[in-house]
């Protein structure tokens, strides 16, 4: 279990991480590998996770999750929520994603654990056509209009940063990051690696984009001691969704609205796990946000261009 | 004197007739290839402007400018360098007075520079006028997004009269509507100069003599205007008069009361300039 670092005179920090079987999740732990000892926690089990980082096949909302922090002096958390890609019951979505935040951060507050980051998004906030064109952390999060799997996310989102105030004992992060596009299996890289990208048709928002690389930064900076707030992230510079599409080396596909609604209301009703209507929003409209915050506090500066962000999307 | 002013323009421009049709291609380029060796190298700018857009646009600008309306300009030298608000009397029916601006300032300000405008919060909702207004440089008007163009060192254009004063029918002409008080706010939270500007001509160049507010209200419009060109302007001369920029300084958190006076002085300046220019107007059409 051990691994040869923690015969450093100074104990190395005890990190747990939730969700850590995603794509994601697996860079984020490599990342983290030499400077935490890891403990996942993720129902889907073990899969792809480098030997030496101890996964616990548990559910979070049972009570066994709290043996590892009962058992571990843990110091820090990083926890994520399964993403709207979710494609098992809109119930059990539900559950998770509420009582599993509850119970995580109820644990940091009973251990004493004295960090914890929330993994949010910026796509919270709801792309609208009277949007700022950049939002900063206090505008509303709107986002869940018509599409109940990212209200969940919004209360998740909710519930993190009253507790960031209620609890003044945790230093406790939310960061709501720009879509995240790489080889990963969430709906933004998805949507991307379409090599016939659909679009709206006379609809061309400007948009942000960021590597899984920046975000893993950004979480990086997020768990110096005494970094605490709301925190919005971004990435390269925004570029229009057609712009975008064709840095990943694909063609944008532009599809008359009516038609794109029918067609997706046709997939919902045939059962065909997909995006719900509701997402088109964020072909139509601007979702962006102002990352001054993360700048000047966390000292975020992202380090891929758009171009090399986008380029691994399709590769 | 005003006149020697008018001539100082137009000789440092070299007339309005100096430039032949044949040169039009080559000035439309050149403004543009200066306006993007300024901007940033992605092509893009936060809100989606697009100088090299301009080469859809500002052919038709430029028709109206020199050849339709004959525009004629006073006092550009008075827009400052970096940030200022662009404070006119909005009229006309429809806004060619905006685009006629931003056209001076374009292709007669030295050097060429961007206009940007706010548009209503809905046009994102439309289809292609979504893209085409963002690629040209126009923005959705929230306080929010005018105080960051302002911040980036931008030229905002902003008519306070909005729909009031586009919507005037003839027998109001050269009468200033209430003025709102959000520019105003905006240049005290920003310390932005403002330059109030008069434009002469746009107000008449769609005659009207009634607008049905009834019907309007019915078909989700600002105003239908009725007259006898219907929507077709006239090729009225466009005079365009740049006055001194103003300086405010106070609280922009202030009460209307406050804010109100110090936007009467606004709409004093671009009075002046409007009768002064009414006054010096020999004809309508020359």
């Amino acid at each position: 279990m051990a691994t040869g670092r923690t015969q450093r005179t100074r104990r190395t920090p005890t990190l747990v991480m939730t969700g850590i079987t995603g794509r994601f999740g697996r860079m984020l732990a490599r990342a983290l590998r030499p400077d935490y000892r890891i403990i996942g926690v993720d129902p889907r089990g073990t899969a792809q996770v480098p030997q030496d980082i101890i996964v616990h096949p548990v559910d979070i909302r049972r009570k066994k999750a709290e043996d590892i922090f009962r058992r571990n002096q843990v110091d820090a958390v990083i926890h994520m929520n399964p993403t709207p890609a979710w494609k098992g019951n809109r119930a059990e979505h539900r559950s998770i994603t509420l009582m599993g935040t509850r119970r995580i951060l109820s644990y940091c507050q009973k251990y004493r654990v004295s960090k914890v980051i929330v993994l949010s998004s910026a796509a919270l906030y709801g792309a609208r056509p009277d949007n700022n064109q950049f939002l900063t952390e206090d505008a509303p999060l709107l986002g869940g209009y018509g599409f109940s799997t990212l209200r969940d996310l919004v209360e998740v989102d909710i519930y993190a940063t009253s507790f960031f105030w209620r609890h003044p004992e945790v230093d406790t992060v939310v960061l709501r990051p720009a879509h995240l596009v790489g080889r990963l299996g969430n709906t933004p890289s998805a949507y991307l690696q379409q090599r016939y990208t659909p679009t709206l048709l006379g609809f061309d928002p400007m948009m942000q984009v960021m590597s899984p690389e920046d975000l893993i930064l950004a979480i990086q900076l997020a768990l110096k001691p005494g970094i605490r707030g709301v925190f919005n992230v971004a990435g390269p510079q925004p570029a229009p969704l057609s712009e975008i599409i064709r840095l990943c080396g694909h063609r944008p596909l532009p599809v008359f609205e009516p038609v794109a609604r029918a067609l997706l209301g046709m997939a919902a009703g045939a059962g065909a796990a997909g995006i719900p209507a509701a997402q088109l929003e964020y072909l139509k409209y601007v979702c962006m946000v102002d990352d001054t915050q993360a700048r000047q506090v966390l000292r975020y500066e992202p380090q891929l261009s758009l171009e090399e962000t986008l380029r691994r999307v399709s590769s | 004197m005003a006149a020697a002013g008018r001539d100082e323009d137009e000789a440092r421009r070299g007339g309005p007739e100096a430039v032949t049709p044949r040169d039009q291609d080559s000035e439309v380029a050149r403004t543009i290839a200066e306006l993007e060796a300024r901007e940033r190298a992605e092509g893009y700018d936060p809100f989606g402007f697009k100088p090299s857009m301009l080469h859809r646009v500002l052919p038709l600008a430029r028709f109206l400018y020199r050849t339709y309306f004959r525009v004629e300009t006073h006092g550009l030298q008075n827009v400052p360098q970096g940030r200022a608000l662009l404070i006119a009397n909005h009229s006309g029916q429809i806004p060619l007075d905006g685009m006629m601006i931003a056209t001076a300032m374009l292709l007669d300000h030295r050097p060429p520079r961007m206009t940007r405008a706010m548009v209503e919060r809905w046009i994102p909702t439309l289809p292609f006028a979504s893209t085409f207004f963002a690629r040209a440089g126009q923005v959705v008007g929230t306080p929010e997004n005018a105080r960051l163009l302002l911040e980036r060192g931008e030229l905002l254009m902003v008519f306070p009269e909005g729909s009031r004063g586009i919507s005037k029918t003839w027998h109001q002409r050269y009468q200033l509507t209430e003025f709102g008080l959000g520019f105003m706010r905006l240049a005290l939270a920003t310390n932005t100069p403002i330059v109030p500007i008069g434009v002469i001509g746009a107000e008449e160049q769609i005659p009207t003599f009634y607008n049905a507010k009834r019907l309007a209200k019915l078909l989700h419009m600002p105003a239908v205007p009725v007259g006898p060109t219907l929507m077709m302007p006239l090729p009225v001369k466009y005079r365009i008069h740049f006055g001194e920029p103003m300086l405010f300084e106070g609280d922009p958190d202030e009460e209307d009361r406050v804010v109100r006076a110090r936007v009467d002085q606004v709409t004093g300046a671009i009075n002046d300039l409007l009768q002064r220019g009414l006054r010096e107007r020999q004809s309508l059409f020359v």
